[in-house]
């Protein structure tokens, strides 16, 4: 999971090098590296205020990163912005479908941001939307659903256009448990289905399974890049949620649990 | 499944592709908030029906161009009324974007890999567009208000309405980047709308106004909405006002340019705000 100096940037689904970023003299991310290789399923795991969402606006472009790289498929985001997005899908933290409009209207909306003709756009619409299970639903307002039918439209919606990587930020925010289960299991069996590189961000650690490729973030810097059984070995545990707990502290200079 | 998008979506028939999407939601909003309908049509109709009234018996208009015999105030006040309609609602359009900012709609928009600067104007085409709804249900209304117009200057009158709408969304569009929550919204009511409506000659003749107070002709000749309503009350008789027009596209481009800034990734408000969309 940590790049390695062999395979080029464009291996990969995602591929952030050295990435810095300041909000006026608050330090948000410091010199943070991680890469997702294509069909990987990857965690950046971090408590709140860690960097993960900012981390997921320069890699949407929302605003620019002045020092640093991230490239999609090997496109760089801030020199090729349209060849880096048009490769990437996005689930945000917060609900970001239309809820005045159908959900049929919230994806052909969106296909068409991506250059989808409105009559492809319909079918892509009416498979996306067989994948989550909500096919019968395609007619519906969005804000007849539920926190979790919201969810799956969005990561429908994500998945509309065919991205190579799709970025999920605490997509699981505001779910019931089931929902939740139902949401990350999804996820997972698209990354095998469809060979996508999935960054999932999450505050939650029971939301990673222990073979799971983990990079773990911390006040803007990368704690721990490596996969599970790596991270427990290193916190000298048997279990993630305290491995997570005690690298923090340690970070903090806190007392480990 | 395909892993890599084909490259022609990003190609000519992409961007109208894209441009379309967005007018049609734009549009589709707009017909679904029907109480947004409503009252975009009551508020130019009152003035209409009861202000203007009320005001011909007070407020004499002596012949000035395009007219070319005394008209009844209701004639005069008509293209004002009509900036009014697309005044306000550019001002919802800005609204609207300050709303999908704070709900994060927004940034499915920012997220297209079509250039930003194509996006937020094809934003603004689509608010014109729902602008041009207004104005011609009004322009409906009023005709049968004995409101009536050559019937060239219905379609003279469209290429004004086109660049005014631009004028007035692109200011939108750089306020709506500068407003940082939806509720300082208010005090664009009161700082921008009302000044820029009543400082104008959508409501009297500039002659008038120079009677009154020469210091508030100036302002109301300094004020883009103005040439707004003069080059709209013109077009509406099938004239051109070159000056109105020459005011109105240099103030389009100098707003539409300030707002592709402050939307820019890398040198606009968001950055320096590092708001998270």
């Amino acid at each position: 999971m940590t790049p390695p100096a062999s395979p080029p940037p464009e291996a990969y689904a995602l591929h952030v090098s050295g990435l810095t970023h300041r909000f006026g003299q608050t330090l948000a991310l410091d010199n943070v590296s991680l890469a997702v290789p294509r069909g990987a399923f990857v965690v950046l795991l971090g408590p709140n205020g860690a960097g993960k969402s900012t981390l997921f606006a320069l890699a949407t472009r929302l605003y620019d990163n002045v020092s640093g790289e991230i490239r999609i498929l090997g496109h760089d985001v801030r020199r090729q912005p349209m060849a880096a997005l048009k490769n990437l899908g996005v689930v945000f933290q917060s609900r970001s479908l239309d809820s005045d409009l159908s959900l049929q209207q919230n994806l052909i909306y969106h296909a068409s941001l991506h250059g989808i003709p409105r009559r492809e756009a319909k079918h892509h619409a009416a498979r996306a939307l067989a994948t989550v299970g909500l096919a019968e639903r395609a007619g519906d307002k969005v804000r007849a659903l539920s926190g979790g039918q919201a969810r799956r439209v969005e990561i429908a919606r994500a998945l509309l256009h065919e991205p190579t990587c799709l970025l999920l930020d605490e997509a699981t925010t505001g779910l019931d448990v089931a929902s939740r289960a139902s949401v990350l299991a999804m996820v997972r069996g698209l990354v095998a289905e469809r060979a996508v590189g999935v960054l999932w961000a999450t505050h939650l650690v029971d939301e990673v399974d222990e073979e799971d490729a983990i990079v773990l973030l911390h006040k803007g810097r990368v704690l721990f890049n490596g996969h599970g059984p790596a991270l427990l070995a290193l916190a000298e545990t048997q279990s993630l949620r305290t491995a997570f707990l005690r690298l923090v502290d340690n970070a903090r200079g806190g007392a480990a649990p | 499944m395909s892993v890599e998008v084909s490259p022609d979506r990003f190609g000519l028939a992409g961007y109208a592709t894209c441009f379309a999407g967005i007018a049609w939601r734009e549009v589709l909003r707009f017909l679904h908030q029907r109480e947004r309908f409503l009252s975009a049509l009551v508020r130019p109709l009152v003035w209409l029906f009861i202000f203007a009234a009320g005001f011909r018996q007070v407020l004499g208009v002596s012949i000035i161009p395009p007219y070319q015999t005394y008209v009844l105030y209701e004639v005069f006040v008509t293209p004002g009324l009509v900036g009014m309609i697309q005044l306000f609602n550019a001002m919802q359009t800005s609204l609207s974007m300050v709303y999908d900012r704070e709900t994060g709609v927004m940034r499915t928009l920012l997220l297209s890999p079509f250039p930003r600067g194509f996006l937020l104007i094809s934003k603004l085409a689509g608010g014109v567009v729902v602008s041009l709804l207004q104005v011609y249900v009004f322009l409906l209304i009023a005709y049968f208000w004995e409101i009536e117009l050559p019937i060239i200057g219905y379609f003279t009158v469209l290429p004004a309405l086109l660049i005014c709408g631009l004028m007035l969304g692109a200011i939108a569009l750089f306020m709506s980047s500068v407003i940082k929550q939806l509720e300082n919204f208010a005090g664009v009511m009161n700082f921008v709308i009302f000044p820029m409506f009543f400082a104008s000659s959508a409501l009297y003749p500039l002659w008038r106004i120079r009677e009154a107070n020469p210091l508030l002709y100036e302002i109301c000749r300094a004020n883009p909405f103005t040439h707004a309503v003069e080059l709209i009350r013109f077009a509406m008789y099938g004239r051109l006002e070159p000056v109105a027009l020459a005011v109105v596209l240099a103030c389009t481009g100098a707003f539409l340019t300030a707002a592709i800034y402050a939307y820019n990734p890398s040198k606009g408000m968001l950055a320096r705000r590092g708001e998270a969309g």
